[in-house]
């Protein structure tokens, strides 16, 4: 089995910075393992601005904040990237099994970095009742069939959730030629930014509903309507509130969870609430030499955080290999 | 002409068809949807039935006996994977234990083998997980599970290599006598044949209407079920259940094959056969009724939900020769346990058919066996190496929440799969806990690519089910978009 100093799982935005720093801070030996083809992770679907104010105080689009960092670390001979390399399993002792084309490998790491990211919660997480037909998609899959593949998901949609990535979507659509019926928001306020309200949904006069929610979706083969009602502070259905919305597409974008399956396959505590691991510290875990950094380790509203909090998991992981 | 045709692709159609295959007749099997098991038999509980709650001289509960020994021997022939976890039904109260008796002599009746009463200490050690106030449960130790479509898929598999002809998208919607033979109209086609096996599920009613049989009328009931994250795989290591009502089996804690413990079926009468939506009403009756039976049971791990409708038609199934269309054969209110009985109903047809006249010659070479389907998931490590060093495609993952690769994708079109329902009912793709948010597209690009269609023409289900409605690839400079259909 092959050993190897830092091994980090990710090369989203996270995986980068924490290779970087770990590198600088002296680490020589990393081997950055990313399932897709690319690095760059879920930035590179995310073609609208907003990136790097902070980090680069400058503004980017996702694709070329992400761009920055391929660029260091492509020049950064120390660090092995390895693509197309899916890790499937995990041990406490830090041994991974990957496939990558051709074959399944296994590595030990003397020390482990998940940058693994998050995915979306879906309509189940949040049981929005009614038919299951063709036209419901997470905002992250619109928006990838949009940027990326060049498709147009729908006509007429309906928006649940007022988080950035839904009211960012609410803009694409329309900017697309498509209709956004509305934003419909289970909360009395927007977890999105302010500045996302105004430019994606206001400047577009989209309705945006707060205090209700999606009561039932309707259609057999495609979305033919939805059924939308208020809510009460306990997020119950008021009576009488009833109204509907014709539309062939509801974007769920409902909110994130942290990707942590792997190190629980591996024994790490997991808290079942924001399936974020347990621990004492930011990007430590219950496993000696297993940290955890990005939107795997905790959801961030901006990617300048998540490299600024990876910057740290890459310096922690740089000294726990040096105390070793 | 064909001998015999078959109406309707679920598990029973096809088991029928997949029985009749062995003798030299010319079949044919007619299916409405784009793809088999699209109907009642892609939404059920996927549990082989033991045979206990039933009435100890009804059909179904005879049936359900043998169809339990049946699936056994044919999911080997077929490569299915049929695992016997066994069931428990629980009690809380002495009188609970009095109807455990009952139901304990009525399924012996019928010839349920291996039944136990067991106590608490025997429940603590083997189902740790279960309500501290069940006091005792009636241990039926044949109870298995089976992927409902698999069954489906890979019975239709094996009938097509033997000879049957299976027609998709094709709706029968008339019937005429002409003679000594039937005359059926479906999709502009005709297919006339000397006899004809009614296996139309929640439409059976419909078709024996169109052949003047009007005695009996398919009831929805409708059943709502969650599937939970494959992470609480260990659960319970039974299928358990609570003591029965008159409309159902109740509430249940089902082990599936593909590892997702699920909860469900609730029992709704309705009136619409195509009403399979859930509601909030549905999921608060289930977490109830589960939390009784498990406590430990989070809401928070729903990973996806269904509701299939049970053709209902009376107490019992009705499985006959229509003297008033000769050579007919109904097959009606086959609800649960229809799976289970699927190829005992068969053989019983293949009886009928028999007695009212059909010769039965069997075929010199009948191909028993079909070659398992592999599933990079439940592969294990070794083969799973060796598969991927002798064809690289099996590592190039697409579903990462089940591990499914682009081979296996690709494997299931080549064997018929032409719409995303179809690919994952056969390989788990896009059936995980990101419900597909990750690899849709790509599976969408690998069916237009193995299928040679536009993206705008590949769907979830069929006709009317296309997952995005435009491609700007296709379109002319300056955006056609804003034109064309609105919803
Ligand atoms: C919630 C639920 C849970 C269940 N759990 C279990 C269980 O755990 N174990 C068990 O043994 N059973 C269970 N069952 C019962 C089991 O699912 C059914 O008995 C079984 O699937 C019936 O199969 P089928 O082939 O008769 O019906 P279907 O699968 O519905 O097949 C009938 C087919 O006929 C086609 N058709 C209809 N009309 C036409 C037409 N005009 N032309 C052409 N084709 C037509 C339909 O499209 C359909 O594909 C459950 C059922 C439900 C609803």
């Amino acid at each position: 089995m092959k050993k190897r100093d830092l091994v980090i799982v990710g090369g989203g935005p996270a995986g980068m910075a924490a290779a970087l720093t770990a590198h600088k801070e002296g680490v020589r030996d990393i081997l950055l393992l990313e399932r897709d083809q690319y690095l760059g992770g879920i930035l590179n679907q995310c073609i609208h601005t907003g990136f790097g104010i902070s980090y680069f105080k400058e503004i980017l689009t996702g694709p070329e904040y992400a761009g920055r960092f391929v660029h260091r670390i492509r020049n950064t001979p120390a660090i092995e990237i390895s693509l197309k390399s899916f890790v499937v399993h995990l041990t406490k002792d830090k041994v991974l099994t990957y496939i990558t084309p051709g074959r399944m490998e296994v590595v030990q790491a003397r020390a482990l970095i998940m940058a693994t990211g998050c995915r979306e919660k879906t309509r189940e997480m949040v049981h929005i009742p009614g038919t299951r037909p063709a036209g419901i998609f997470s905002a992250g899959l619109a928006q990838k069939l949009i940027n990326i593949e060049g498709l147009l998901p729908g006509k007429a949609v309906v928006i649940v959730g007022s988080g950035d990535i839904g009211l960012i979507m609410a803009r694409r659509f329309i900017l697309e030629g498509a209709q956004v019926k509305a934003v419909i928001e289970i909360q009395k306020t927007s977890r999105g930014l302010k500045r996302n309200i105004v430019q994606c949904v206001q400047d577009f006069d989209i309705p945006l509903y707060f205090n209700h929610k999606i009561a039932c979706i309707h259609g057999k083969d495609r979305v033919e309507k939805v059924t939308v009602c208020r809510v009460d502070d306990a997020f119950n259905e008021v009576d009488d509130s009833r109204f509907e919305i014709a539309c062939d597409t509801v974007l769920v974008s409902v909110g994130l969870i942290p990707e942590n399956e792997l190190i629980e396959m591996a024994g790490v505590a997991i808290d079942h609430r924001t399936n974020s691991p347990i621990s004492d510290a930011v990007n430590a875990t219950s496993v000696p030499g297993i940290f955890v950094c990005g939107n795997s380790f905790k959801v961030y509203d901006l990617a300048d955080s998540v490299t600024a909090d990876s910057e740290l998991c890459g310096r922690m992981a740089a000294i726990y290999l040096s105390r070793r | 002409m064909y001998d015999i045709v078959v109406i309707g692709g679920g598990a029973v159609g096809t088991a029928v068809a997949r029985e009749l295959s062995r003798y030299k007749l010319r079949i044919a099997l007619l299916e409405k949807e784009e793809e088999l098991a699209f109907g009642v038999s892609k939404s059920n509980s996927g549990i082989i039935h033991p045979g206990t709650q039933n009435a100890p001289h009804s059909l179904k509960g005879r049936l359900c006996v043998q169809g339990n020994q049946l699936v056994r021997s044919i999911s080997r022939e077929l490569g299915v994977d049929f695992k016997e976890v066994g069931e428990l039904i629980v009690a809380f109260t002495l009188e609970d234990i009095a109807r455990l008796k009952q139901i304990q002599l009525d399924a012996q009746a019928l010839g349920v083998g291996g039944l136990q009463l067991v106590d608490r200490s025997w429940l603590w050690e083997n189902e740790p997980n279960l309500s501290h106030k069940i006091i005792a449960a009636l241990y039926a130790p044949t109870a298995g599970i089976i992927s409902p479509y698999r069954w489906t898929y890979d019975l239709s598999e094996n009938a097509r290599r033997n000879g049957v002809e299976i027609f998709t998208r094709t709706r029968v919607d008339r019937i005429t006598r002409a003679g000594d033979h039937f005359e059926i109209s479906a999709a502009g086609q005709t297919y006339a044949c000397r006899y004809l096996v009614n296996c139309a599920g929640l439409f059976a009613d419909e078709i024996a209407a169109m052949l003047g049989i009007r005695d009996f009328t398919i009831k929805p009931r409708k059943g709502e079920e969650f599937l939970l994250d494959k992470k609480r795989q260990n659960l319970t290591n039974h299928l358990i259940f609570p003591l029965p009502s008159p409309a159902s089996k109740g509430t249940l804690v089902i082990i599936t094959s593909d590892g997702n413990p699920m909860i469900g079926p609730t029992a709704e009468d309705t009136d619409d056969k195509s009403d399979v939506s859930t509601s909030e009403a549905g999921l608060r009756k289930v977490i109830t009724s589960v939390k009784r039976l498990v406590p430990a049971i989070d809401e928070r791990d729903i990973i996806a939900y269904f509701a299939g409708a049970r053709p209902v038609a009376g107490d019992d199934f009705i499985i006959r020769h229509e003297y008033a269309a000769a050579g007919c054969i109904t097959v009606a209110g086959i609800q649960s346990p229809g799976l289970t009985a699927s190829p005992a109903i068969a053989l019983y047809v293949v009886e009928l058919l028999r007695k009212h006249g059909l010769v039965l010659r069997r075929k010199l070479f009948f191909h028993r066996y079909r070659k398992k389907t592999v599933h990079l998931f439940s592969a294990g490590f070794d083969r799973a190496q060796r598969l991927i060093r002798k064809d690289p495609s099996y590592g190039d993952i697409v579903c990462r929440c089940e591990m499914v690769s682009a081979k296996e994708i690709r494997e299931a079109i080549q064997r018929g799969a032409r719409t995303l329902d179809g690919i994952k009912f056969r390989t788990r793709c896009q059936a995980g806990r990101c419900h597909g948010s990750f690899c849709t597209s790509r599976v969408m690009k690998i069916l237009a690519e193995e299928t040679r269609a536009p993206l705008t023409a590949i769907s979830k289900r069929g006709p009317g089910s296309a997952l995005v409605v435009g491609d700007r690839a296709q379109e002319p400079p300056g955006g056609a978009a804003q034109e064309g259909g609105q919803p």
